[in-house]
């Protein structure tokens, strides 16, 4: 009696068994869905916007030669399309950026998961990573006009570095990773049960045994996850490199004092440039952008991979 | 037990005793080569930081709200970049407009409506995850082939905004989902017991809750869409603009072009433009930052 009162609305005959119909809830699921299918239409949209011109230049200039070819010159009169150059120039840059970010990354990760107390932790961690927040023209900026000029004074070496060169893109952008392997790597090691910590201790293990010889062990996965995405932003990265990387590519350099076009460089230094659109020239920053997405893609798969296993192991 | 351990004291005496830890020197050692990784990082970054201020300081003030003139040379003490500021404004709101419901809703569809048992809820999990690590030129690619040219939107702010919020869409939608997930469960069945049904759950439950979580990933979202050039040269934003956009299809500059291309100017006034430039752009950036780890440390709930 007292709880018809309360609903006069629900009508005459109150049920358990079915609620008062809202069209407002199926209204809002279709909403939910089609936001949902924007990220899904991005990567179809990224995908068929490099493969279309990829297709038209890949039927003037053969798939093996772009591959395997040693000279690009696509900007020349005696024209080449040969990858080569851009994809060492590439591998370089990155293989020094992971030379910096790997070890500064794995021992910043290892201290704050291991060593510092929950204060100083909450503390440094937002600062470190305001390393992965500054904008990468402000890095090319400081690779070029900061760092090489002390580079190229103090160089133990005969010849000194170039006013553009890979070494210093290459270190620059390692510091600017240094988070992607801290962030990443920490969270796989704070993952690692407490149980496995206190079970070295209790056999007389020491800190630093326990850290490098349990804790490390224990979240591979995930630390190496954390290097497989660094590596994976440093393939990617543009602005550093075509600031302070330089943009020759006409052959293939393994000199990293030199200045060397990589993938994205080459592709940011044509977009600014006034190539025909549609012609063979124009359609390489399509065929050398699926080939850096194809590269990325399959890392950034990798990542994921890594990641839901030591998630699936202590989670 | 006191006796013995007094003998063990500051003269190291070689007494074995149990309550005294064998000190190795590896373990020091092991310890300060740590310490001197973050300590690295870290003072790399405030090099960083001082050395754009240095090289910008004489440069920052008022006169870089003034326009960029026309003849370049001429007058490159007056110079300024109101028309990369403006720009990046109109550019960013845009940005922030597109990118966080859209980012939002997805989020709420995938923790609070999805199966995670169907094929396709997994697919869209894995390509979000995908699209996080895609780089960001390569979303420049799609701007040109889609945006500019296929929905005929050109090169204009509009389309560098829908470009710049589908770049950060991914970091929208993981710290939705994160600052969903913990919310705990009991919230939405008391909800669920009070007679609401799904949506008035989510929406008047659970998103506030939620609050500041979502926007800390906001916010460190749209920091990294106003720091972000790469996709923006590919569609050739790098052209001489000396006006404010006026509309949605006008043309624009954003602070990283417009400083990108004054730092490959040859003149050094025009490149201590730039620093200053880059001195304004940091500023914006790291109190963003700043905002975004606040908001997480003071509003965030622990459950």
């Amino acid at each position: 009696m007292a709880l018809g009162t309360v609903d006069p609305a629900a009508g005459s005959t109150p049920s358990l068994r079915r609620g008062r119909r809202h069209p407002g809830e199926r209204i809002v699921e279709v909403l939910l869905v089609v936001a949902a299918i924007v990220s899904v239409a991005t990567t179809a949209g990224i995908i068929f916007s490099l493969a279309e011109p990829a297709f038209e230049f890949f039927r003037e200039v053969s798939i093996v030669e772009f591959l395997t070819g040693n000279r690009w010159t696509p900007t020349f009169s005696d024209k080449h399309y040969g990858v080569l150059p851009l994809v060492t120039a590439t591998v370089l840059s990155t293989l020094i950026a992971i030379g910096v970010a790997i070890p500064l990354g794995l021992g910043s990760a290892i201290y704050l998961a291991e060593y510092a107390t929950e204060r100083t932790r909450r503390l440094v961690k937002p600062v470190i990573e305001v390393l992965a927040g500054v904008p990468t023209v402000v890095y090319g900026f400081f690779a070029l006009f900061g760092l090489n000029p002390i580079l190229q004074k103090y160089w133990p070496g005969g010849d000194a570095p170039a006013f553009q060169n890979l070494l210093v893109a290459g270190v620059v952008m390692g510091f600017m990773i240094v988070p992607t392997v801290a962030s990443l790597s920490e969270d796989a090691m704070s993952a690692v049960p407490r149980s496995l910590r206190e079970g070295a201790y209790a056999l007389a293990s020491s800190r630093m045994q326990v850290a490098v010889r349990v804790v490390v062990p224990a979240a591979v996965s995930g630390i190496v996850a954390s290097f497989v995405l660094a590596i994976s932003r440093a393939l990617g990265e543009t602005m550093i490199v075509t600031m302070a990387g330089g943009l020759s590519s006409d052959s293939v350099i393994f000199n990293p004092i030199k200045a060397a076009a990589t993938m994205t460089a080459y592709i940011a230094n044509v977009s600014q440039g006034d190539i025909p659109v549609g012609t063979t020239d124009y359609n390489t920053v399509f065929a050398v952008g699926s080939l850096l997405f194809i590269f990325t893609f399959a890392l950034n798969v990798l990542s994921i991979r890594l990641v839901r296993r030591f998630r699936e192991v202590y989670e | 037990m006191t006796t013995l351990s007094r003998a063990a004291g500051p003269t190291q005496a070689p007494t074995f005793s149990l309550t005294r830890k064998r000190i190795r020197p590896g373990e020091i050692i092991f310890v300060w080569a740590l310490r001197a990784c973050l300590l690295i990082a870290f003072l790399f970054l405030v090099w960083l930081i001082s050395y754009a201020l240095y090289k910008g300081w004489d440069r920052l003030d008022s006169r870089l709200w003034r326009f960029m003139p026309t003849g370049r040379i001429s007058r490159i003490e007056t110079a300024g970049v109101q028309s990369a500021i403006t720009g990046t404004l109109w550019v960013i709101l845009l940005t922030a407009a597109i990118c966080m419901p859209t980012g939002i809703l997805s989020a709420i569809y995938l923790e609070e409506y999805a199966d995670n048992n169907r094929w396709y809820n997994r697919f869209l999990e894995l390509n979000i995850q995908n699209l996080a690590g895609v780089p960001s030129i390569i979303f420049g690619i799609l701007g040109l082939g889609f945006v500019a040219r296929r929905f005929g939107l050109g090169f204009s702010v509009i389309t560098a905004a829908i470009v710049l919020a589908l770049l950060v869409l991914p970091v929208v939608i993981i710290a939705t989902r994160e600052a969903i997930r913990a919310v705990p469960q009991s919230i939405r069945q008391a909800s669920y017991a009070l007679g609401a049904t799904k949506w008035q759950t989510v929406s008047r439950q659970v998103l506030p809750a939620a609050v500041p979580g979502i926007a800390t990933g906001s916010i460190l979202a749209i920091s990294r869409a106003i720091g972000e050039a790469a996709p923006l040269i590919v569609l050739g934003a790098v052209t001489y603009v000396t006006t404010n956009p006026n509309g949605l299809l006008s043309t624009y500059t954003t602070l990283p072009i417009q400083i990108f291309s004054l730092l490959s100017e040859a003149q050094a006034g025009l490149q201590k433009l730039g620093a200053a430039a880059i001195v304004l752009l940091l500023g914006i950036v790291l109190l963003l930052n700043s905002v975004a780890i606040f908001v997480r440390n003071k509003f965030q709930k622990r459950w």
